[in-house]
């Protein structure tokens, strides 16, 4: 599956792989400058973040960890254009981020996927909805569904499909709008162990390869270290950013390998103890 | 009820018992079997006991002038069978019913789902929709006949009347059920408003329509009916009127046995068109049960 990703991928964009700058020297992408954000709920006020000052610069693949209710989905949605935040601006390419924000892709981890359309009619939508010919939009979905490994798929509809199976369908369909960025709010949270490392290996190699910039929320620091470019940690509610951490792997790298790897582990352990003060503050 | 339970052309026991159970599934599967058999027999028997009852009781127990008798029952569909009689005011009450049923659901889905759309707008004729809706339908009919006259279509009126509130709710909230997240999702692929109610609102609401579409059967023949007893010289409301003027008990069961007939062939129909519109309920409905 990974080498299948990889190649199929790879084809398209063969260069940029090993040649792309790291990403430090790139534009910035997503600038979030003193973001805060509160929602009104019958119990009053709650402060969702507060305080988010962050750049996401272009082809960068950054995680954003921290514990559950810290704010992190927030900021993604705020990304993608589905509420403005309460203080401070959200830039998306130096313009300020209006509802709707079609130059990214969002996965969540509930995939919405459409129960009455088949795999191949799911990941057709964008095209219908941007009105790409029939013939071609069919090529396009077969090649999409080979790449995410769903070949022999099309006919089934999502209620028939396993957890990674609906993931990768839902991974096609963000793939077939080729978004610039890709928004994930912990995609991968309802996969067990295994799965969840092959779709984390597939996903990391899908945004290397399509040169996508990409913002993953996550509760899991493992997670959150060995996909990162640069990991961003989260305090607890209302979230602030504890730390940015530029993590020093490889861009690639051997996921299936880097519980062998030394800065990978210091690293997830310094982390931890950085996260750990705040599990004690948590009510439950 | 009756479509999950239809007999099926079991194998003889014979045949069965010598061919050993592959496996657990199979074997639960002809346990099944055996259980549906069971079933379908105890029904056959039950009819088969209430209409000798019956046949017995009448003329003995109690008179035959009250609750006709099931031979005479019989003999009166068949002569009606046979001289065509029955078949056309058969076709006289589903055409009302159809045209009405079909009529009303119409307008009903047209503005379950522009309302639903529109919030305010709902929000603005909700009093008057309740008002409305709360108004035993039925009661319109004097008015109808006024309007439209005694015909056919006085009656397609009535029943396309009844039904429009059962589809327009359904349709309604449905449309209101769909999920904020869904729609969101599809707005960052670019969709339109015209792409979000073809690709998102309308099949997520379907399950609603269809929900009250079969509800609207009964009440759809209701208004057909009605129409026809108050004011009518055909449909099998009006074959139940004449008989009853005749005090022809028989006909009368004769009637309401057509009209049964009738009500089950449209509940067939609309589970038949359910199937067939929404082929991914049929594959949910046979996976694999997860809390």
């Amino acid at each position: 599956m990974f080498e299948r990703a990889v190649t199929a991928a790879a084809v398209d964009q063969e260069a940029s792989v090993e040649t792309r700058p790291i990403a430090e020297a790139s534009p910035t992408l997503i600038s979030y400058r003193g973001v805060g954000k509160t929602f009104e709920t019958l119990q009053g006020d709650v402060v969702a973040v507060r305080d988010i000052t962050l750049d996401v610069r272009e082809g960068e693949f950054v995680t954003l960890v921290g514990p559950s209710g810290c704010g992190k989905s927030t900021l993604l949605n705020m990304a993608a254009g589905l509420f403005e935040p309460t203080t401070g601006t959200v830039h998306y390419r130096g313009a300020v981020v209006a509802p709707y924000n079609q130059r990214v892709g969002y996965m969540t981890q509930n995939d919405h996927l459409l129960p009455w359309r088949d795999v191949m009619g799911n990941v057709k939508v964008p095209l219908e909805i941007r009105g790409v010919p029939k013939g071609e939009a069919r090529d396009r979905v077969e090649s999409l569904l080979h790449k995410v490994g769903l070949k022999g798929f099309e006919k089934s509809y999502p209620s028939q499909l396993s957890g990674g199976m609906r993931k990768r369908c839902a991974l096609a369909r963000l793939l077939a709008y080729d978004p610039e960025a890709l928004l994930m709010d912990e995609p991968f949270g309802a996969l067990d162990a295994q799965l969840r490392l092959k779709m984390q290996i597939e996903i990391r190699s899908l945004a290397m390869a399509l040169g996508k910039t990409t913002v993953f929320v996550t509760h899991d620091l493992d997670e959150a270290v060995s996909l990162a470019d640069r990991c961003v940690v989260f305090t607890h509610r209302p979230g602030t950013i504890a730390r940015v951490v530029d993590v020093p792997l490889p861009r690639e790298r051997d996921l299936m390998r880097l519980r062998h790897n030394a800065t990978y582990r210091d690293l997830t352990a310094e982390l931890w103890d950085l996260l750990s003060p705040d599990m004690e503050q948590m009510e439950d | 009820m009756a479509d999950t339970t239809q007999p099926r052309a079991a194998p003889s026991p014979a045949a069965e018992s010598l061919r050993k159970p592959q496996s657990t599934a199979e074997a639960r599967k002809q346990a099944e079997r055996r259980r549906r058999q069971k079933i379908w027999l105890a029904r056959a028997l039950l009819l088969v006991g209430i209409v000798s009852l019956w046949q017995f009781a009448a003329g003995r127990l109690i008179s035959d002038f009250f609750i006709g008798k099931p031979t005479e029952i019989a003999e009166t569909l068949y002569i009606w069978a046979m001289s065509g009689k029955l078949f056309f005011h058969a076709g006289i009450t589903s055409i009302e019913a159809l045209l009405g049923f079909l009529l009303g659901s119409a307008i009903g889905m047209t503005f379950g789902v522009v309302l639903g759309r529109a919030q305010t707008l709902a929000d603005v004729l909700d009093p008057f929709i309740m008002m409305f809706y709360s108004l035993p339908k039925i009661a319109l009919a004097p008015m109808f006949i006024l309007w439209f006259g005694i015909g056919i279509d006085m009656k397609i009126y009535l029943t396309a009347t009844i039904v429009f509130f059962l589809v327009f709710l359904n349709t309604y909230s449905g449309v209101r059920a769909v999920s904020r997240e869904q729609i969101a999702i599809m707005r960052l692929m670019g969709a339109s408003e015209s792409d979000i109610l073809r690709k998102v609102v309308i099949p997520s609401a379907i399950t609603w329509v269809f929900n009250g579409l079969r509800l609207s059967v009964p009440y759809a023949l209701i208004g057909a009916i009605v129409g026809e007893l108050i004011a009518s010289n055909k449909g099998l409301g009006y074959l139940l009127a004449d008989a009853s003027g005749q005090f022809d008990t028989s006909g009368m069961f004769a009637a309401l046995i057509a009209i049964m007939m009738l009500a089950l062939a449209l509940n067939f129909a609309v589970k038949w068109f359910e199937k067939k519109a929404m082929p991914w309920k049929t594959v949910e409905d046979k996976r694999e049960m997860s809390i």
